[in-house]
């Protein structure tokens, strides 16, 4: 295209920086979950992921060392230590004695506390406690202090979801589910795309006509009908309603318009000639297909199997419809549904499972990205 | 769970290899039952067109069964479920088309429907050729139209965890680990509770889908504006056209027609969408949209399946014009040759 605009350095300028700002505003929000699910728990909680890298400051409570520990020093009664075992690797920011104000000084200053004792705690942990008369009792002192902790980055997250969250599991029944149902309908439907394509029969317009009205037919319209057919062949066999089967079935009938119309207008565009001189060899429909159309159509093949790919994984409503929602059916968008409910703010755990659910997506599309592309324009430029 | 694997290895085999069995198989049959080869000349010709006859509808059977079980069968029985009761028993005439718009929750999630249809495509569609046109005129364009495109690869509940942990909502007092509470703590604001805000928080919900979906119609746009010959802008520019009105009178008139289709394809979606307000409100806050309702009402108190249809065939109904153009221009197209 002509560069036709933007010929001034500061129209140039522009346009980087509005390209900047929606690159960004697009990116954040995944970048947001991919760093936080590295995050330690605590931290989540206690700073915003964009400061991730500037570490936390964190609110905790201790006791100092009871009244065993105590030394006389210039007539008043001394306990001295570390807050930390290393001191140094923390920083306190603040310290108080009472729940109600955890940071009501400022490290570094004397508090004055009841009966003429004082408290200071520093920087860097460590503290004096004093008091003009002796210490008692087995507990020590109860102090709060907010100290910021450096960054912590860990994979215990990946740990916890994938092995005792049960995420593990539902992968396997994510590819479970996926891969039949995007093999399956891939040798149906070129069958069909290629007598649509190429065989003269009665009734074939009819049929196209037809699938161009199914591929914008809702889901919604075929749920209901469906489960009622599933619990009488249930019912009637004595088997389970919610298989494997079933939604591999379901999943192929709900791809097959697209499938059908993408790659019999892909096998449309073929050159003619090819299969005229290849009918005049001799060579039988059959053969025309399955030595000419269904190598040349791999580009076309493989668009549709990514496209089915990421909608039978990013699927939730059929899922949901077809599959039980035992550990054993339960797909990754259920299960990730099932958290947003049970786990509703522990965001370590969402965080985690959500880049789990999309990180096979991701690679596919990335990988791939050419053939989603090409599958994208074939598919709506034409009317889908 | 080795047991699921190895049943999941068996269905691809068994599927793949029981529809090349099929495929070989009838066509094989074919040829025997009508032989073309070494037969009289006039049989050999009849035979061949006895072949041509039946050989498509062995290639096309198998489909036209999964889609009549799957697709048409369905779409008439919800339509006649939508006359019947919730067992789909005995006749109710409009009786649920009746509740349906006197429900309250059906009302609101038409207007909420309305709302999306208006907003959702609308702005997709202007970022998408917004962002289209600017990475075209940039070296790192492909870059940035490859991070632009991947969340078209995320599922909607994946997505509405990663706006939900955006939109995070935590007391006033304490530290917002939302990102838009926390842009509003920084500029001075109240953090707010976003997605249980009326009226408003459809816009939230709808901040997903858009942030979605602006890949699709970018790619797509980006397509149709490097199909419009340079000559065409170049005389604009001769002719001293600003960068705007390059814009608005040649691109945007040159590319009518894929605009046209990014919006309905996109508009489609928007009637159908589902996961992102069932993860993010189920409903709540006046957030419902017709079809989490229809997916409510078919498990709600044991499923009333005759409301369930109702709602079903109401999208149907906002779908219908659109499929009814796609033919049409889909049987201009084939008429042509």
């Amino acid at each position: 295209m002509a560069k036709a605009s933007g010929k001034s350095f500061l129209g140039r300028f522009g346009v980087h920086i509005a390209v900047l700002f929606f690159v960004v505003l697009w990116t954040i929000p995944t970048l947001g979950i991919l760093v936080s699910s590295l995050r330690d728990k605590d931290q989540i909680i206690a700073s915003g992921w964009w400061n991730s890298f500037a570490g936390s400051v964190q609110t905790e409570n201790g006791r100092l060392p009871p009244a065993s520990a105590q030394q006389e020093k210039d007539g008043k009664f001394v306990i001295e230590g570390n807050l930390f075992e290393q001191p140094g690797a923390r920083e306190i920011r603040a310290f108080g004695t009472r729940a109600v104000a955890p940071t009501e000084f400022e490290a570094g200053t004397v508090a004055e506390l009841k009966d003429g004792a004082t408290l200071q705690i520093n920087a860097d942990g460590s503290f004096v406690l004093a008091s003009p008369t002796a210490f008692e009792g087995e507990r020590g002192q109860r102090v709060y202090f907010a100290a910021s902790a450096p960054a912590r980055f860990t994979t215990e997250n990946y740990e916890a979801v994938l092995f005792s969250e049960g995420i593990g599991r539902s992968f396997i029944n994510s590819l479970t589910v996926t891969i039949p149902a995007t093999v399956i309908p891939i040798m149906i439907a070129a069958f069909a795309a290629y007598a649509l394509a190429w065989m003269r029969f009665p009734g074939r317009a009819l049929i196209i006509a037809t699938i161009i009205g199914l591929l914008v037919v809702p889901l919604q319209m075929a749920l209901i009908p469906l489960l009622q057919l599933y619990n009488g062949v249930a019912l009637f066999f004595g088997v389970p309603s919610k298989t494997y089967l079933g939604i591999w079935l379901a999943h192929t009938g709900f791809g097959l318009p697209f499938a059908i119309y993408l790659l019999r207008s892909y096998m449309a565009g073929l050159p003619r000639e090819l299969m005229e001189s290849a009918r005049i060899d001799g060579a039988s429909d059959f053969e025309i297909f399955v030595k000419i159309v269904l190598p040349l159509s791999f580009p076309v093949l493989a668009s549709f199997a990514i496209f089915q790919f990421l909608w039978v994984w990013n699927d939730l409503l059929v899922a949901m419809v077809f599959l039980g929602s035992g550990a054993d059916q339960l797909v990754l968008t259920g299960k990730l549904n099932a958290l947003l409910g049970s786990r509703g703010g522990d965001w370590e755990i969402l965080t985690t499972s959500a880049f789990v659910t999309i990180i096979v997506p991701l690679i596919v599309f990335f990988s791939l990205q050419r053939y989603f592309v090409r599958g994208l324009l074939a598919g709506s430029v034409k009317g889908g | 769970m080795a047991g699921q694997i190895f049943s999941a290895i068996l269905v691809i085999i068994v599927g793949v290899g029981g529809c090349v069995a099929y495929f070989w198989g009838a066509n094989k049959t074919l040829d025997l039952v009508f032989p073309s080869r070494g037969v009289s000349g006039g049989t050999a010709v009849d035979n061949l067109r006895r072949q041509a006859m039946i050989r498509p509808w062995l290639f096309i059977g198998p489909a036209m069964i999964i889609l009549i079980v799957y697709l048409i069968y369905p779409v008439v029985q919800t339509l006649y479920l939508s006359f019947h009761d919730r067992a789909g028993e005995s006749f109710v005439g409009l009786g649920n088309y009746a509740w349906a718009f006197g429900d309250r929750e059906f009302r609101n999630s038409i207007l909420n429907n309305l709302l999306w249809l208006l907003v959702v495509p609308a702005a997709c569609t202007f970022l998408g050729l917004i962002i289209a046109v600017l990475t075209d005129r940039i070296w790192w364009g492909t870059i940035a139209k490859s991070l632009i495109f991947l969340p078209l690869a995320i599922s909607f509940v994946g997505a509405s965890v990663i706006w939900k942990f955006i939109y995070e909502f935590r007391g006033a007092d304490q530290v917002q680990i939302g990102l838009l509470n926390a842009v509003v703590r920084f500029f001075g604001g109240d953090p707010q509770v976003w997605i249980s805000l009326p009226f408003w928080n459809n816009f939230f919900l709808m901040a997903i889908l858009i942030w979605i979906q602006t890949g699709f119609a970018m790619v797509i746009l980006s397509a149709a504006l490097r199909g419009i010959p340079d000559e065409t802008i170049e005389a604009a520019v001769i002719d001293g056209a600003s960068p705007f009105q390059i814009f608005w009178k040649i691109m945007v008139p040159q590319i009518w027609g894929t605009i046209a289709v990014v919006w309905t394809t996109i508009t489609i979606l928007v009637l159908k969408v589902f996961d992102i307000v069932l993860t993010m409100t189920n409903g709540q806050w006046n957030s419902q949209v017709l079809a989490n309702l229809m997916f409510d009402w078919m498990f709600r108190g044991g499923g009333d399946f005759g409301r369930g249809a109702t709602i079903a065939i109401i999208i149907m109904l906002a779908v219908l014009p659109i499929m009814v153009w796609n033919i049409r221009q889909a049987n201009k197209e084939t008429g042509g040759h």
